[in-house]
Formats: structure tokens, C-alpha cells, sequence
């Protein structure tokens, strides 16, 4: 409960979280993990430097980011959390560093050579559900990646 | 990212969901998710401790072959501190974000001027 009392703490309108009551789509994995392809999509307004960083007026922006990107060239930019900790090491929201440490221990096969992200608390579903969520599906099925691991902020 | 977890998942692509707000998680329901009871900002561990982010990353990768109920959450042991102090901090710090402007929020300066001079971003999907 405490997120919901957070933002209605905010003096915003109550802001009413999707609400899906029925079941959650279903994919079984195809292949064992120590074999599988896999993506990462985080919503803690990363970028890398060189990029366009987010702005925080409701922006439903994505941001390609190489996962061989040294991490100390990850930067954040998000209107929602404090970042301190993030800023000391994105991988607290972007977590390449563990993924590549679970492909040198054969536990995934491999990551994709390109992971996503955007700013989390995107205010219209709407957008969300019709823009930005067809795009990132699409590109990670480009990316033939076999299991998505989504980090939201 | 719930409702993207839907839809890549309803285009045939598994997902596991990390998530450290739980009652969002529950109400926006996608396909698998896994609960780390940290502060907001922190959703795949704490800085500069490699080995509990990768324990935690390992633990949301596993939940693929673990869960086996569409909505399921798998709830994670481990606590951000030894008392729950942080939580009631996180709500006496009422809000501090940013002044929120359409022009692109940097953490530095010296990104600014980066972006500007590598002109075109190639990379920054604008939707």
C-alpha cells in the first residue's frame, strides 16, 4: 500500500493503477535458461552518454543501449525516485553487470546485444498499452531474444 | 511495466518481472513477477553489492522455471535493512520530485553537452 499512499500523499489526483482482473497472458519457455537469449527492458529512466536524456513531462520515450556499454556510462533520469543510488551504480535499476555475470556462469546462455529503457510512471495507460508496449515487444522479438526481464522503477 | 509484461508475453516472449511495489503488481497482474520488499529506486538491489544483485537477478530468471500460475509473485527473503524504519521515512519525505519540464533532464551538464554534439540520436526512440 505504501506506493498508492506515496502518491496520494502528493496532492495529485488519486491516480487509479491499471487494474487487469483476469489472467496474465502465458508463454512457457521454449528452451532451458543456460541456453536462452535474454533481453532487458528497465524503467529507471537510463541513458547512456551521448543520448537524449528523458524529460519528466509524461515522456514515453525508449533508449537503445548497448549491453557491452561500460556501466560508468550509464547515467539516470527520472522524476520519480532518488536517484543517489542509482547515480552510484545504475545497476541497482539496470542490473548488466549480474546478467553478465549469470552468461560467464552458464547460467543464461547469452544477453542480446541491445537492451531498453524508458522512465517509469507513465501517467496514460493508454499510451503505454498502445505505443510503447507494441514497440518494445516488437523489438525484442527482432532481437529473437527468448525470456524478457523487465525492472521497473 | 506491467502492462508491457502483457503484451510481450501475449506476442509469445516469456517474461519474469522484478518489482518492489507490490500493490501495483498485484493490481496491473503480469504473467510472473518477483517481490523485493526495498525502496523505490533499488528494484534489482543495492549499490556497489554485485554479489545480491546478481543473487537477486539469478532469483527473477529462475522464477521462469519456478512459477507455474499466470500471476503468481515470487516473494524474495531478503530485507533492506534490519528494521522497517525506511518505509515510514519514504512517506514523512513527501515529495521530492523534480519540476516537471519537456526539455531533457540530465544528471550532468557535461551529458548535455555530449548529446548535442553527437547530434542525431540514433538510439533515443521518440514515440
Amino acid at each position: 500500500m505504501r506506493t498508492r499512499d506515496l502518491y496520494s500523499s502528493l496532492g495529485h489526483d488519486p491516480y487509479r493503477w491499471v487494474r487487469n482482473d483476469d489472467a496474465p497472458p502465458w508463454t512457457e519457455l521454449a528452451k532451458p535458461l543456460r541456453e536462452c537469449r535474454v533481453g532487458l527492458v528497465g524503467s529507471g529512466g537510463v541513458y547512456r552518454t551521448g543520448q537524449v536524456a528523458f524529460h519528466h513531462r509524461d515522456d514515453i520515450s525508449l533508449r537503445v543501449i548497448d549491453t557491452s556499454v561500460p556501466v560508468p556510462e550509464l547515467r539516470t533520469s527520472h522524476f520519480a525516485y532518488d536517484q543517489t543510488d542509482a547515480r552510484t551504480d545504475p545497476n541497482v535499476v539496470f542490473p548488466l553487470d549480474a546478467l553478465h555475470a549469470l552468461v560467464a556462469e552458464g547460467v543464461i546462455g547469452e544477453l542480446s546485444a541491445r537492451a531498453y529503457a524508458f522512465m517509469g510512471g507513465i501517467y496514460s495507460a493508454r499510451r503505454v498499452r498502445d505505443v510503447l508496449a507494441p514497440e518494445i515487444s516488437r523489438r525484442l522479438a527482432e532481437d529473437q531474444v527468448d525470456l524478457a526481464l523487465l525492472v521497473p522503477v | 511495466m506491467g502492462l508491457i509484461a502483457r503484451r510481450v508475453e501475449a506476442d509469445g516472449i516469456p517474461t519474469t518481472s522484478l518489482t518492489s511495489a507490490l500493490s501495483i503488481t498485484r493490481s496491473v497482474n503480469p504473467p510472473r513477477a518477483v517481490f523485493l520488499d526495498y525502496p523505490l529506486g533499488h528494484t534489482a538491489g543495492k549499490a556497489k553489492d554485485p554479489a545480491l544483485q546478481r543473487e537477486i537477478v539469478a532469483a527473477a530468471l529462475a522464477a521462469v522455471d519456478e512459477l507455474d500460475q499466470p500471476g503468481a509473485v515470487k516473494m524474495l527473503p531478503y530485507r533492506w535493512s534490519r528494521d522497517d524504519d525506511w518505509k515510514r521515512e519514504t512517506m514523512l519525505n513527501g515529495d521530492t520530485r523534480s519540476h516537471r519540464s519537456s526539455s531533457p533532464e540530465y544528471q550532468c551538464e557535461a551529458d548535455r553537452a555530449l548529446a548535442v554534439a553527437a547530434g542525431d540520436c540514433p538510439t533515443c526512440v521518440f514515440l
